[in-house]
């Protein structure tokens, strides 16, 4: 007996069958879990169906036209964030960076300098505002999520202080929107294009190019990655530049799309829609793992979400209990895909 | 290639500390190419540390690193490997995020362009790891998924594929088995035959002294035994140590150094 028992062969794994209808659920929880933008992209497709099932002006020209500008400027905000999240930090400035840079490009014009020059200065400022993120974080060690809440309230001082307050025209929109304007965000089909331009590359360098790869070393374990010799340091710094650019970028457009130039305008609304975006498009919050692709499929569901709820006469405030529920769920799946991770199994 | 026997690696006078902790007091040691190096010493004694400095992960607050008989200064880990030094770390340095193969790659990965290389890539880090016998179910798969033995065999896997002539390997078989076990020494003595100049770090003696030439013993931050492995060299070194430690225990250690590793008071 006992021999037998050694020699047999190895116990078959235990091959709990669950009743089928749990089994679909675990094989649906499975898939998700693995196919998180395919899902994003399931979702997305499912509420167009039901806002369009619910009100037929929701596919009209004019409202995919309120779609897009929602989605592009966000979205390119969220591209930057996620490459920052994937190294492990954070960027909160965002929306103020976002407000800032029009008016840099404002006064440059102001200044004689020809609007694109102006766009490149603000670039270059809010890059600088980029760097001293950066700085705060990889060099002073502020934590990241800290150091930018910082930066956040002192760049929208300052663009209040040194705007008065007060909103002016965007160049080129008044009294006749220019081609420039057009292309710069006034048009929404240039916009998107912006948009997909933008998220196509950041894409392309993550997951297809040293950088990309060197950038999840750098969030999924930092001390790995230095101990085989990647600058983490500079990694991050560069993403905060990028991320604080693309904020900066995404500004612009938008001043260009309203035709004013409005200190008050992103703010803490559009950088908390780009992180959740990103966090629901399956960006894990502890780094290492991440789309840019996904994000733009998260920030679309919000986009979605926000604009269908008003369309069908739901109280707007609804829509942030349902986003709060949202980002709950994506988070506890991104933890639960990482501790999968950890654990091994999955 | 360098002439087997000529020297590699040489260090003199490290010293190390870690805020009030001394790890590293004034270590003397010797690597020749084609020689096989057994580091040991108690847990804290500041081998892994050593492994760092040589590798240029960290610089020594006092000392000097000879490569090749040349004076050198490891500022990173990126000079120390154009030098033709490879590590084994002992948190393997994998990421789990990422594949078998890109972690093979990472920091020198092959290219199209500015683009990864993937095919050529996966390709050669599966037939690395065929030819060194080691079995993982893809190349593709998550090294999270692995066990402990394979990531062990991947981070030596990626430090021997980079053709190191200076290798070094910090506790490398620590969560293997004994077939695995025999196959990385097996991989020694081959590189060793070819040239490659090796610091193994180990707490199984036995295993240590079926590959090494010469075993170093660190305590208190310094090389207290060097000598070249035989027969007896086991009992020695056991001998040397327990008696460290009953000495320590009844509180009569000769110089009153309790461990290494403990915060200097002087
Ligand atoms: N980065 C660090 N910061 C602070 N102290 C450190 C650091 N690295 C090592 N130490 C200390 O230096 C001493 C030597 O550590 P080290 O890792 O080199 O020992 P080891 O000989 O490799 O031990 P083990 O056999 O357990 O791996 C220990 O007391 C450790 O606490
Ligand atoms: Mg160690």
């Amino acid at each position: 007996m006992a021999d037998e028992a050694l020699t047999a062969a190895p116990i078959p794994p235990p091959t709990s069958t669950p009743p089928p209808a749990l089994a679909v659920l675990q094989k649906a929880w499975r898939f998700i879990l693995q196919q998180r933008t395919l899902s994003v992209a399931l979702i997305a497709v499912a509420m167009v169906i039901y806002f369009q099932l619910s009100k037929s002006v929701f596919l009209s020209a004019g409202n995919l036209q309120t779609l897009i500008q929602y989605i592009s400027e966000t979205a390119i905000i969220a591209a930057g964030e996620v490459m920052l999240l994937i190294c492990g930090e954070i960027d909160l400035s965002v929306g103020s960076v976002y407000a800032l840079a029009p008016f840099v490009m404002y006064y440059a014009n102001q200044n004689g300098v020809p609007l694109l020059g102006g766009i490149v200065i603000a670039l270059l400022v809010c890059a600088a505002i980029g760097f001293i993120n950066g700085f705060a974080s990889v060099y002073f060690r502020v934590p990241s999520l800290i150091a930018t809440l910082g930066t956040q309230l002192l760049v929208s001082g300052v663009t209040l202080v040194i705007t008065n307050a007060t909103p002016v025209l965007t160049p080129d929109t008044f009294p006749k929107v220019t081609s420039f304007a057009k292309l710069f965000g006034n048009n929404p089909y240039f916009e998107i294009s912006w948009t997909l331009a933008i998220v196509i590359v950041m894409q392309a360098l993550l997951s297809m190019t040293p950088w990309g790869l060197r950038t999840v070393a750098t969030g999924g374990n930092p001390l790995g990655a230095s101990e085989v010799g990647i600058g983490a340091n500079r990694i991050k710094m560069v993403h905060f530049m990028v991320a604080s650019a693309l904020a900066g970028f995404a500004g612009v457009l938008g001043a260009f799309r309203v035709g004013s130039t409005d200190p008050l305008a992103g703010g803490t609304t559009i950088m908390f829609n780009a992180i959740a975006g990103a966090v629901i498009g399956g960006t894990a919050l502890t780094g290492g793992s991440g789309t840019v692709i996904g994000a733009l499929l998260g920030v679309c569901v919000l986009g979605i979400l926000q604009d269908g709820i008003t369309l069908i006469g739901v109280n707007a405030d609804y829509y942030y209990i349902v986003v709060g529920a949202a980002i709950l769920a994506a988070m506890i799946l991104n933890v639960r895909l990482s501790q999968l991770r950890k654990a091994g199994q999955s | 290639m360098t002439a087997p026997s000529s020297e590699a690696l040489r260090v003199e006078h490290i010293a190390k500390r870690f805020g009030p902790v001394t790890a590293l007091r004034d270590i003397n040691m010797r690597l020749n190419y084609g020689e096989v190096l057994g580091l040991i010493g108690d847990n804290g004694a500041g081998k892994s540390t050593l492994i760092k400095i040589m590798t240029g992960f960290q610089q020594p607050d006092a000392g000097t690193i000879f490569v090749n008989g040349q004076e050198v200064k490891l500022n990173s880990v990126q000079q120390a490997r154009e030098l033709g030094i490879e590590t084994v770390y002992q948190d393997l340095a994998l990421i789990n995020e990422l594949s078998v193969y890109h972690n093979m790659f990472l920091k020198r990965e092959l290219r199209i362009g500015p683009f990864l290389n993937n095919a050529a890539m996966r390709r050669q880090a599966r037939e690395f790891l065929n030819q060194m016998g080691v079995n993982v179910p893809s190349v593709d798969v998550e090294v999270s998924k692995l066990s402990g033995g394979q990531r062990q065999a991947i981070a030596i896997a990626r430090a021997v594929s980079s053709n190191a002539k200076i290798l070094l390997l910090d506790e490398p078989l620590a969560a293997m088995g004994a077939k695995e076990g025999a196959q990385i020494l097996d991989l020694i003595n081959r590189l060793k035959s070819q040239g490659v100049a090796i610091i193994m770090i180990g707490h199984n003696y036995a295993q240590v002294l079926e590959v090494a030439d010469r075993v170093n013993l660190l305590q208190h931050g310094e090389i207290t035994f060097d000598k070249p492995a035989g027969k007896d060299l086991m009992d020695e070194i056991t001998d040397i140590i327990m008696q460290e430690y009953r000495a320590t225990k009844l509180g009569t250690s000769a110089n009153g150094s309790v461990k290494s590793g403990t915060p200097t008071s002087a």
